[in-house]
């Protein structure tokens, strides 16, 4: 058996349903059509009132997944494209992350968001807005970097009293393969060492692992180990283990997909010079898009993500300092 | 006034009741209605005093004077601990009509750790999601797709029954996508919910003219699909009749029910506003009809309350208020030492949860 990380999706929300009957899906083309990506293909044939299409209203799905979690319902909730949850933006920062808060009654909502870049896709079919949702509290951010976590992590968003934004990446969907499952998978919050080595950290998530481990296996010909660590979750974010790998290697790349201003990458390199300054032997680094809309042609789509070839220089950069 | 703008399509079934207990049952109405409005505005004019000495109330103090009437129409009309009621920033008298304890707003406004909401939100903004009655935020609109998640909740779970569920807005929410989405959405799933509009003229300053260009909001009802209904929010009267119309459609199957209320907000956005804006011809209008003492007249006209009974209800809703004030004002302020500072409530997610 071998299944792709769209499928592992897939089969974890099969998976959801068939586990809890207060688990329903609502978004956009998720019935009968199986959604734009079809992660949702033929659930509604199994679970007929648990599958609903829904308006094209980012607000309203959210709102109604805060009302039917209040009511104990565990919604997941598709958005088309990470893009269009921007419309539902209050209703998830404002309204589901204040809540368990506010009120001391948690908002067990997922809301999945179909993220990060493929060619040809242009500036609103492309984002990564897992740094604009870390910033605001009471929101779990989870970005799956392989099938298996995929579908663990998908499964344990669902079982979390918390709301819980997932980072699907698009570029993975078909991309990466998996022989099995495992029954097993680590703890949401914990981060992974993608790939070990001694002379510097990438820290990553989501498709970047596959660039950075790309670029680990180019500089490998130079003589050198990188360490990979693949975040997982990027909020709650695993300090102990990025610490551990920056005082193991004395260098540190951290690598996003995601706009540089802010954001994730901003947040690791943070959280290691003030609690592992005397770990590193040069300037931690970080490497993101570039800082304009994400481009349409795939010659300037190339240039503006971060690749393994852009990795790879920024990493000989790190080793030189 | 009241208007239904579409006609039903199918005619409503009526309670063969005779015309006494008809009128028995309206007045009981009117009279539970009358009390939750008397300890709203004397709780408000209380919550007013507080806020202009200084002290006691950190935040604003939002009051909903000449709007009690339309607002405790709809919760009177509500199953308590079935239906489901999500009032807003102008529903003391609706929140209390549909249960929700004096303490909740003595407790939330003076910010006592054992409220509702514990000192970390506060005025208005409270509720108990538990109870159906889930807590507003202050963007506007967001409510109606909460409450129709809800129902859409307990239908997905076989246990809808005869539930409806209530959302409370202004004129000025209804300007907002979150509106729109709402109630497109519920009309979708024709859900048995009731939408109360108070347009009480201006959102904050703003005036209707200033906010859209339709003739009248009730005609969007159309647009949306829904059934709609006018009525002047100032008659407690024509207020109950028309949510018990609403109310009862909704519980049978009709999908959402758009009630628009005409009326005026007697006082500021929140008592730190003059509300110099709204023009002195408007205030003597009908619109600017003060609902409660209209009540008392209507009241006093059926003899429904003598003299001394009047007395005796403010006396005894004065005195609940004057309890839970009193009784809040001496629980404890939240401690910031004691607070678990974790936006997760699963705990061991939470990144430096503990206060440093």
């Amino acid at each position: 058996m071998s299944l792709t990380y769209l499928e592992a999706i897939r089969e974890a929300q099969y998976e959801a349903l068939r586990r809890d009957p207060n688990v329903f899906l609502y978004g956009q083309d998720i019935g009968a059509f199986g959604g734009a990506f079809k992660a949702t293909k033929r659930l509604v044939d199994e679970f007929p009132k648990r599958v609903l299409d829904a308006p094209i209203s980012e607000d309203a799905m959210v709102g109604v997944a805060i009302g039917a979690a209040l009511e104990g319902a565990r919604p997941i909730i598709e958005m088309q494209f990470a893009d269009f949850s921007a419309c539902g933006f209050n209703q998830i920062v404002n309204h589901a992350g204040t809540h368990y808060w506010r009120t001391g009654v948690p908002c067990p909502i997922v809301i999945r968001l179909p993220s990060g870049g493929t060619a040809g896709s242009g500036p609103f079919h492309s984002q990564s807005m897992e740094s604009v949702y870390a910033h605001y509290p009471g929101l779990v951010i989870l970005t799956p970097a392989t099938v298996e976590d995929a579908y663990h992590m998908l499964l344990d968003a669902v079982a979390l009293d918390d709301p819980v934004i997932f980072c699907e990446h698009k570029f993975l969907y078909y991309h990466l393969k998996a022989d099995s499952l495992p029954d097993e998978a680590m703890p949401i919050g914990k981060a992974r060492i993608a790939r070990p080595g001694r002379h510097a950290t990438i820290v990553t998530y989501s498709a970047m692992v596959h660039e950075s481990i790309r670029a680990a296996e180019e500089l490998q010909h130079d003589g050198y180990q990188i360490e990979v660590v693949d975040l997982r979750s990027v909020k709650p974010m695993d300090t102990e283990t990025i610490l551990g790998s920056v005082a193991r290697t004395g260098r540190l790349l951290c690598v996003g997909e995601s706009f540089p201003w802010g954001g994730v990458c901003a947040e690791v390199i943070a959280r290691v010079v003030a609690d592992g300054f005397h770990l590193l032997d040069a300037p931690p680094q970080r490497l993101n898009s570039k800082d304009t809309p994400i481009p349409y042609h795939p010659n300037l789509w190339r240039a503006h993500r971060p690749t393994a070839l852009s990795i790879a220089a920024a990493l000989r950069k790190l080793l030189q300092d | 006034m009241i208007r239904c703008l579409r006609r039903p399509p199918t005619a409503i079934v009526k309670t063969p009741a005779t015309a006494s207990t008809k009128k028995h049952s309206a007045k009981e109405s009117f009279l539970t209605a009358y009390r939750h409005m008397l300890s709203a505005r004397l709780l408000e004019d209380r919550l007013a005093t507080l806020y202009r000495a200084g002290g006691k109330i950190v935040g604003g103090v939002y009051l909903s004077r000449g709007q009690e009437a339309f607002s405790a129409a709809l919760a009177v009309q509500l199953k308590k601990g079935r239906d489901i009621y999500a009032g807003l920033i102008r529903d003391q008298a609706g929140r209390m009509a549909f249960g929700e304890p004096l303490l909740d707003t003595t407790r939330t406004y003076l910010g006592s750790a054992l409220g509702p909401m514990r000192g970390r939100d506060g005025n208005i903004h409270r509720g108990r999601p538990k109870e159906g009655m889930p807590a507003m935020i202050s963007h506007l609109g967001t409510s109606i797709s909460v409450v129709a998640g809800m129902l859409l909740a307990r239908r997905l779970q076989g246990r809808l029954g005869d539930t409806v569920g209530a959302a409370s807005v202004g004129d000025g929410a209804t300007s907002t996508g979150a509106f729109h989405e709402g109630l497109n959405m519920a009309a979708v799933e024709k859900l048995p919910m009731v939408i109360a509009i108070a347009n009480n003229q201006f959102a904050y300053s703003t005036p209707t003219s200033r906010q859209f260009a339709c003739a009248d909001l009730i005609e969007r009802a159309r647009g949306y699909g829904v059934e709609g209904y006018k009525v002047d929010g100032t008659d407690l009267g024509d207020c109950l009749d028309v949510f018990e119309k609403a109310v009862e459609r909704a519980r049978h199957g009709h999908g959402p029910q758009m009630i628009v209320g005409t009326l005026l907000r007697l006082s500021g956005h929140g008592e730190h506003d003059d509300a110099s804006y709204v023009p002195p011809q408007m205030r003597q209008s009908d619109l600017g009809r003060d609902c409660l003492p209209a009540a008392e007249k209507t009241i006093r006209s059926g003899k429904w309350l003598s003299d001394s009974e009047f007395d005796s209800l403010r006396i005894e809703v004065q005195q609940e208020i004057d309890q839970a004030f009193a009784q809040s004002m001496q629980e404890p302020a939240p401690d910031p030492y004691k607070e678990t500072w974790s936006s997760f409530s699963t705990l061991e997610l939470a990144d430096g949860w503990q206060v440093r």
